[in-house]
């Protein structure tokens, strides 16, 4: 498993960049994470989702869905995808630490 | 992170140069963007696969057990014994060359080895070396070579740029079903642990929660829920949608990506309120909470146990006979293997529709009616009210989901449907649809990001339809009835065909269906309707 190392953070990752162990995940984890993503400042919006998702995947083991991700934070997909480029299963998801989705998505 | 990103003018210009050393001589590439990932060893391990480890195909050693020659060839000589389409499918290959430019893969990389004889070829050499008389004298004068790390990495290699789509069996004069000689390949592969992850992981998921995505059943409630609150603002009406309701008439599985995914999401919004106004009783299931089976591109094995739970939990719920959702690859193995993989299902009925008394001859016996045929009679026996024009939106297009259309034959229900709901219908040229379907590209597990070029390679001759009508017509919407294909297809058009999106049949329904007592806001996707035009077709 390749490791991904920035500053004091130190963790096991897949070869997307994604967590291997979602519950070591802090916010120090998440603003390094956060680089990968072209994102050198977390802002109140960048962490908004974080935290939803991060809840979320707390409660249901699992990202929500993309409809509703977009409902409950009041973000539109436009505008997430400005906050993180790559997406919010690619992008935000990564930083909040959880898994890629799998599957037909 | 971020990666060259590719360009259509770069991947659309192709070498169809053959290379001059002959294909034996030519080593697999295994060139960034052409290849998936290995399997998370906890997700092998969790399935009890062989051999689970950390490996990645670019890596030199890909940590094999030392005895793996004998285990391929004890794996490919129970398969010539258990399965005798292998073995006529090995003897009976003239090579006339039919199929050889059918390929979406081989005329979207111009690479030999994509097209389907060569890549059976991989196989039939080592299967000529070990098996036949002329091939253990006559070695390689016979067509046969030894098996060796090459041969793996080369099977490794091109049985995962296979999407298992079955175009070029309908060019094969002999009917030799080239998807089969895939899984084949994959189901030895996976004897030396070489499977890939965005399949190992899906599959292991499956296992452990009924649904790819690996969604708890509070997790699904949860996602149901939403939808029923997004079908009231939309709709203006409270719609009810079962979850393990014992008792009633009709089980109904989906793909879980359509209570995950986007633009799945709007068909799921489509059959519930579809159900809600015919009053249909059925239910959901958090335990067949996935219609998609990625066991399929796995082995059939994994096949069999991935798929049952559809059977297991029709009979614990009790129910009459199951409906199935918009997924391709699943009626494969609804339609050609769960009756008698997992069957016969003879605790359930024939199915009978009961809001118009059709029977579904054709699903007598595996007991499981795709969406399509059901909404199909519903709207034949004008039991739903329907507004095309609020669909005029869209110019719409038709993408024959493979796997649905050769598999089982659905061509014309589609259509009559779309046909019913939408005023803008236009059909892609003739050798592109049907039975002659071109692939997204994407399909039997290889649906990911580490592989995009040559998705964009394989999805190319369907985007170029696409173009075609885009261009003629201004179809600016591709509907189609498979979850891979929502889930690939975006990127696909965004890459290729920039200005056309993707539909579910059931969101297009959806849109159209005049529900008692509603006060409309929009459409599925929460858009207004187009201004009034056009005339009103109630079926």
């Amino acid at each position: 498993m390749p490791v991904f190392e920035l500053g004091a953070v130190k963790i096991e990752v897949d070869e997307d960049g994604f967590m291997q162990e979602p519950d070591k995940w802090n916010e120090d984890i998440a603003k390094a994470l956060a680089t990968t993503e072209g994102v050198s400042e977390m802002s109140e919006e960048h962490w908004k989702l974080v935290h939803y998702l991060r809840d979320y995947y707390l409660k249901f083991g699992i990202a929500p869905m993309i409809r509703k991700l977009c409902k409950e934070t009041s973000l539109p997909l436009k505008r997430i995808y400005e906050l993180y480029p790559s997406g919010p299963a690619k992008g935000a998801c990564k930083v909040a630490g959880l898994a890629k989705p799998t599957g037909c998505v | 992170m971020t990666e060259p990103k590719l360009k259509p003018d770069e991947v659309a210009s192709i070498d169809y140069v053959v290379p001059p050393e002959g294909w034996t001589r030519t080593l697999p590439d295994l060139r960034k963007g052409t290849f998936n990932y290995g399997a998370n060893p906890k997700s092998a391990q969790y399935l009890g696969l062989p051999n689970p480890r950390a490996w990645q195909p670019m890596e030199a050693d890909w940590k094999l057990p030392p005895d793996w020659q004998r285990i391929v060839l004890e794996g490919l000589r129970e398969r010539l014994s258990k399965y005798r389409s292998l073995q006529v499918f090995m003897d009976v290959c003239v090579r006339c060359g039919a199929c050889a430019d059918k390929c979406h893969f081989y005329i979207g990389s111009g690479d030999p080895k994509n097209m389907p004889v060569l890549r059976a070829e991989l196989l039939r050499s080592v299967y000529r070396n070990d098996f036949t008389a002329a091939g253990k004298i006559l070695g390689s004068l016979a067509g046969a070579r030894p098996l060796t790390i090459d041969v793996i990495k080369e099977w490794f290699l091109y049985f995962y740029q296979c999407t298992e789509c079955r175009r070029c069996s309908v060019f094969c004069p002999y009917g030799i079903d080239t998807a089969e000689i895939t899984m084949m390949g994959r189901e030895l592969l996976n004897l030396l642990g070489l499977g890939i992850d965005w399949i190992t992981t899906p599959a292991s998921n499956c296992f452990r929660t009924g649904n790819h995505l690996g969604i708890q059943p509070h997790g699904f409630k949860d996602s149901v829920d939403f939808a029923l609150d997004d079908l009231e603002s939309i709709f203006g009406v409270r719609v009810e949608a079962p979850i393990n309701k014992k008792g009633a008439e009709i089980l109904f599985v989906v793909p879980s990506a359509d209570y995950f995914g986007d633009p799945h999401y709007f068909g799921f919004l489509g059959y519930l309120a579809l159900f809600h106004e015919i009053g249909l009783d059925y239910t959901l299931s958090t335990f067949a909470s996935e219609g998609g089976n990625f066991g399929l591109f796995h082995s059939s094995e994994m096949m069999k146990r991935l798929n049952a739970k559809i059977y297991a939990e029709a009979r614990r719920l009790g129910v009459k006979w199951i409906i199935g959702g918009e997924c391709g690859h699943m009626w494969r193995v609804l339609h050609q293997y769960m009756d008698t993989m997992n069957g016969p299902a003879d605790f359930l009925e024939a199915p009978v529709s009961p809001i118009t008394g059709t029977p579904f001859e054709n699903a007598a016996s595996t007991k499981m009616v795709h969406i399509a045929e059901f909404t199909a009679d519903l709207i034949k026996h004008g039991k739903v009210k329907l507004d095309c024009s609020r669909n005029d939106h869209w110019r719409v297009t038709f993408h024959d989901s493979c796997n649905p259309a050769r598999a089982m034959g659905l061509f014309e229900e589609p259509r009559f449907v779309l046909k019913s709901v939408c005023n803008n219908f236009f059909e892609m040229p003739e050798n592109t649809i049907r039975e002659e379907t071109f692939c997204c590209g994407s399909g039997s597990g290889i649906g990911t990001d580490e592989n995009l070029e040559m998705r964009m390679r394989g999805g190319f001759p369907r985007a170029n339809a696409v173009r075609h009508v885009h261009e003629k017509h201004g179809v600016n919407l591709l509907a189609c009835i498979c979850a891979i294909d929502k889930a690939t297809l975006p990127p696909l058009m965004e890459f290729w065909v920039p200005g056309v999106q993707v539909a579910a049949l059931h969101e297009l329904v959806g849109n159209a269906l005049v529900m008692k007592g509603e006060k409309r806001t929009g459409d599925l996707r929460g858009q207004p309707f187009a201004a009034e035009k056009g005339g009103k077709k109630d079926a």
